[in-house]
């Protein structure tokens, strides 16, 4: 029973997609959107946004990073809040964005504006929201790798897990060693194959030893890097991101499965 | 040589974009190290005396060290042979001469050199000029009746150390040191030596005594008279 | 020490394909990193003490000639000597100077990283003075010919059996047979060994951990005695110290200090942290009779007032490198210089260029987790991403990545453009593996496929379907 006056405020969200969530799983964006809709937030996806500039900034291109960025805070600009479902894109506008344009006084205040405004997903519904609570059934033990953008730059390590937890019939194994990364690093993965292959190959080892049938991330990249290393090893378990779960949106196949049969 | 410091100088002036300082900034810098002010000391120091006796000997226990608790200075010679005849070591020792005045001769069969320490010696006992209790750490202070070779040859270092100069921080333990005069007398070698020596070197597996002492006892004294 | 960190690739290549190797690298996980862990999570004040330390570094840097200024008149009134040299081969000489003055034969050198920037070591026996290593570690890799493969654990890389066969192969004069199976018994060996040669040397050298601007002095910190050994019995004492290890004083170094032991081996204190000034006193009787300082650069000053200052404050603990899984995975020979792991990465180019040191800040995923067990809070992954903006701008990043940037930025910027290549992938990407949901392999990313299956992307792309959803509301 809701009364008018006491009601919370619709807050205009945008959401930003990202790019891998663009090509390669929008079950993660619509899980995101329910997520959000369901805790009260109206949601938005400016068609305008491309990329938040990552892969540029890491590879020393600055004055293309800053291209890219310039565009990013005029798409979002008429928003309450950005929310992002990957730790490691909403760090390069919250913790960077404002690095990046530390020369140029007014771009600098217009991307502190930003990343003041601007949240990874999971981190958004506890800590902005106040969720406490899905409302979601599934049983079985799930193990979580804390990604190291969202972990180390955003301080995204308790929301998931409280979220999680309050997910009927889940069981959470804690992942030895979830706080070392999975090797994936953006361009990393393809510059330095070898090195990035035994880093996942280490993880994957220690996701296995937890026994859980479901590994959880916040990011698609880490979670794209350990679905493949699981695939080519034949193992049965699944990967999804944290948003499908917590949204209780379960029908598109795990990353890196075939369609089930009768799904089509 | 002077060549090489002023470039060297001159370089670092000219990375952080300036000439050398002006007169002021150095007489502010000059009062600052004249000040030496402490930073932060960790909370586990605020105790009293007794208490920080219990914690020195807590952490030092936990570094390997042995703690024996003595009630006079006079009952170290008895402990020291106590000790030796424990440990199946032979009775005799080289000694600080600043502990020549102890009561050696109450045990004549101790065979006592006051001296530094050589390489065939396996035992000594020195003095300690102070201990810190923050990490179990014992401050050795070298001088003409404190030689440092003590320290480090032999295979097992007896440590005579009095509750008295038991203090939490490290900081406490430098005050003591320069109250002992100005500072124009520091000693050559100030040694903070928490346990015995170790390594981990080989497969990260630790392992007592390396080059310095295997074995390291305090002989912890009491006595306030 | 010679340089072969542009072959980074290479090196972490056979690293990676050497069983033994990796097996010695397990230990990182048990020895340093949970030892650290445990004895952090004993000091509630821990954050408060980084902050401070990173304060006392940043204050000194700024004024660095001041403090080098204080050090050295210091260490002159108290009877010791100060020597500046602008590279190492300046350095090697002083060295050599002082140990021709005393007739120097035999050398024994507590452990310093800076003896091996400068190549000492091979550089004093073409002179005819025999160096020896007494730090267990670096006494292993002297008799192996090798170079260390960590700033605090030399022989990390090392498996107690290579040690027994090393110690076989070099001290011919014990019992073949003797048992040598234990880490127990190589060190009695070591030690027997090294004993007389503490014993013999005309003139020891050490490092510094810090240089004490109020007193002249200066601490070394170990755990073996070694360091102590090596500078307490010769006649002569030489300290190798580059520029930015001066602090303040007494106090700042104890505030310091309480960070080191910890960050370096989860120890609260170090065996032996040893405070030094001058020679010995009149009526001392041991110590040394000559006490000299050299003071490198060697590239320092061109750090200071640049975007890489920062990489002076660190105190050298390792801890980077013990918490970095690229390090874990390769080793520290990788690297291919002095300096392995995230502070290699960043220091590395600065002293020995950026075409010879390049791959080092290119091959780390940025992961933080370095950066948030330094004790110094030297933000690391940072100076690695100046280090690859350097390397753009100069045009050293290979083409490809520049074009495929090139291409990525034109597209981003045009959003219109942007979905449909967006689209367009997705489309031709499902052509080719969509309904067993990933690829063995595909073209251009051979580096991934090898060894990983690639994910097939879901179907349409996300704008596209939100624009649909958008267009047909019932649904």
């Amino acid at each position: 029973m809701s009364n008018v006056e006491t009601a919370p405020a619709r807050h205009r969200v945008a959401l930003f997609v990202t790019c891998l969530v663009d090509l390669y799983r929008p079950a993660v964006g619509f899980a995101a959107v329910k997520l959000l809709e369901d805790a009260g937030c109206t949601v938005e996806v400016p068609a305008a946004q491309t990329c938040c500039g990552q892969p540029a900034y890491n590879s020393g291109a600055k004055t293309i990073t800053k291209d890219i960025a310039r565009r990013v805070i005029e798409t979002f600009r008429p928003y309450d809040y950005v929310v992002v479902p990957s730790g490691s894109c909403a760090g390069m506008i919250k913790a960077h964005y404002p690095e990046l344009f530390a020369d140029e006084p007014d771009w600098l205040a217009q991307a502190r504006a930003l990343a003041a405004r601007t949240h990874e997903l999971v981190s958004f519904l506890h800590d902005v929201l106040g969720v406490r609570r899905v409302d979601v059934r599934w049983q079985g033990t799930i193990t979580y790798h804390d990604s190291c953008s969202g972990l180390r730059e955003l301080g995204v390590r308790e929301q998931p897990r409280a979220l999680l937890r309050s997910v009927d019939g889940l069981n959470i194994a804690e992942l030895p060693y979830a706080e070392v990364c999975c090797g994936f690093g953006g361009t990393f993965c393809v510059k330095y194959p070898e090195i990035s292959d035994r880093m996942v190959a280490d993880k994957i080892a220690n996701v296995v030893e937890t026994g859980a049938g479901l590994l959880l991330a916040g990011d698609l990249g880490c979670l794209l890097n350990m679905a493949g290393k699981l695939k080519r090893q034949g193992s049965a378990i699944e990967v999804r991101h944290v948003a499908e779960l917590l949204a209780g949106a379960l029908d598109t196949p795990a990353i890196g499965d075939p369609a089930k049969p009768t799904a089509r | 040589m002077s060549d090489a410091k002023s470039q060297i100088l001159g370089r670092i002036r000219g990375s952080l974009k300036r000439d050398a300082l002006p007169a002021a900034t150095v007489a502010a810098l000059d009062e600052r190290l004249a000040r030496h002010e402490r930073n932060l000391l960790p909370q586990r120091v605020a105790r009293d005396p007794a208490g920080l006796v219990a914690l020195f000997v807590e952490m030092a226990t936990a570094a390997n060290t042995e703690v024996t608790r003595l009630a006079a200075l006079a009952d170290v010679p008895s402990a020291v042979a106590t000790l030796l005849a424990r440990e199946n070591l032979p009775a005799e020792l080289v000694a600080s001469p600043a502990l020549a005045d102890l009561p050696w001769a109450e045990r004549p069969l101790l065979t006592v050199r006051f001296d530094r320490a050589h390489g065939p010696d396996a035992v000594s006992v020195t003095p300690a000029f102070a201990a810190i209790a923050e990490t179990g750490t014992l401050m050795l202070v070298s001088g003409a009746d404190t030689p440092s070779t003590l320290n480090f040859l032999p295979d097992t270092h007896v440590v005579v150390l009095e509750a008295k100069d038991v203090v939490g921080p490290y900081e406490d333990a430098l005050d003591r040191l320069r109250a002992r005069g100005s500072t124009g007398e520091l000693p050559r070698t100030i040694n903070f030596v928490t346990g015995p020596s170790r390594t981990g070197d080989i497969e990260q597996t630790i392992q007592l005594g390396a080059h310095g002492p295997r074995r390291l006892h305090i002989l912890l004294v009491e006595d306030n008279g | 020490m010679h340089a072969t960190s542009h072959a980074f690739k290479k090196n972490a290549h056979e690293a990676l394909h050497d069983a033994v190797l990796q097996r010695a690298l397990l230990n990182l996980k048990a020895g340093f990193q949970d030892r650290r862990a445990r004895t952090v999570a004993q000091l509630p004040e821990w954050e408060a003490l980084r902050e401070r330390a990173k304060a006392i570094k940043d204050h000194v840097l700024l004024h660095l000639d001041f403090y080098l200024e204080r050090y050295a008149a210091q260490v002159e009134t108290r009877g010791g000597m100060v020597h500046w040299a602008r590279t190492g081969a300046e350095m090697r000489d002083i060295v050599l100077g002082i140990c021709r003055s005393v007739g120097a034969r035999t050398v024994t050198k507590g452990k310093t990283m800076i003896a091996e920037e400068i190549a000492l070591n091979d550089f004093l026996e073409e002179q005819g003075i025999t160096p020896v290593e007494t730090d267990l570690g670096e006494y292993i890799i002297q008799l192996r010919h090798e170079p260390p493969s960590h700033i605090i654990a030399p022989a990390v890389h090392l498996t107690k059996e290579q040690v027994a066969d090393s110690f076989r192969a070099k001290h011919t004069t014990l019992d073949p047979d003797r048992p040598l199976g234990e880490p127990r018994q190589l060190l009695d060996e070591a030690r027997a060994e090294l004993r007389q040669k503490f014993l013999d040397a005309d003139v020891g050298i050490t490092g510094a951990n810090f240089l004490i601007a109020e007193t002249g002095s200066s601490i070394i910190v170990t755990n073996e005695g070694n360091g102590d050994l090596t500078q307490l019995l010769p006649k002569v004492h030489i300290v190798l110290a580059s520029l930015e290890k001066v602090v303040p004083t007494l106090e700042d170094a104890a505030t310091i200090l309480r960070l080191l032991a910890r960050s370096a081996t989860g120890q609260e204190f170090s065996a032996y942290t040893t405070i030094s000034t001058g020679p010995k006193r009149p009526g001392d009787r041991d110590g040394p009779e000559q006490y000299h300082v050299v003071l490198l650069d060697n590239g320092r000053s061109n750090m200071v007032g640049t975007e890489f200052q920062d990489m002076l404050r660190c105190i050298r603990c390792g801890a980077c490198m013990n918490h970095c899984p690229v390090y874990a995975a390769v080793g520290g020979h990788a690297y291919g210089w002095v300096y392995p792991g995230p502070m290699g990465a960043v220091l590395t180019p600065s002293l020995v260029g950026v075409e010879e040191g390049g791959h080092l800040p290119n091959a780390s995923t940025f992961c933080g987790r370095c950066e948030s067990v330094c004790p110094m809070k030297i933000p690391l992954p940072k100076m690695m991403r100046h280090w690859r903006e350097r390397q753009f701008e100069r045009h050293l990043t290979p083409n490809a990545a520049r074009y495929g940037l090139a291409l990525w930025s034109f597209l981003a910027r045009r959003p219109v453009l942007y979905h449909a290549a967006a689209r367009a992938a997705a489309w031709l990407l499902g052509r080719l593996g969509g309904a067993r949901g990933r690829f063995r392999s595909l073209p251009l990313a051979g580096a991934w496929t090898a060894t990983r299956d690639m994910p097939a992307p879901q179907g349409p792309t996300f704008h596209a379907l939100w624009a649909a959803r958008r267009r047909a509301p019932g649904r």
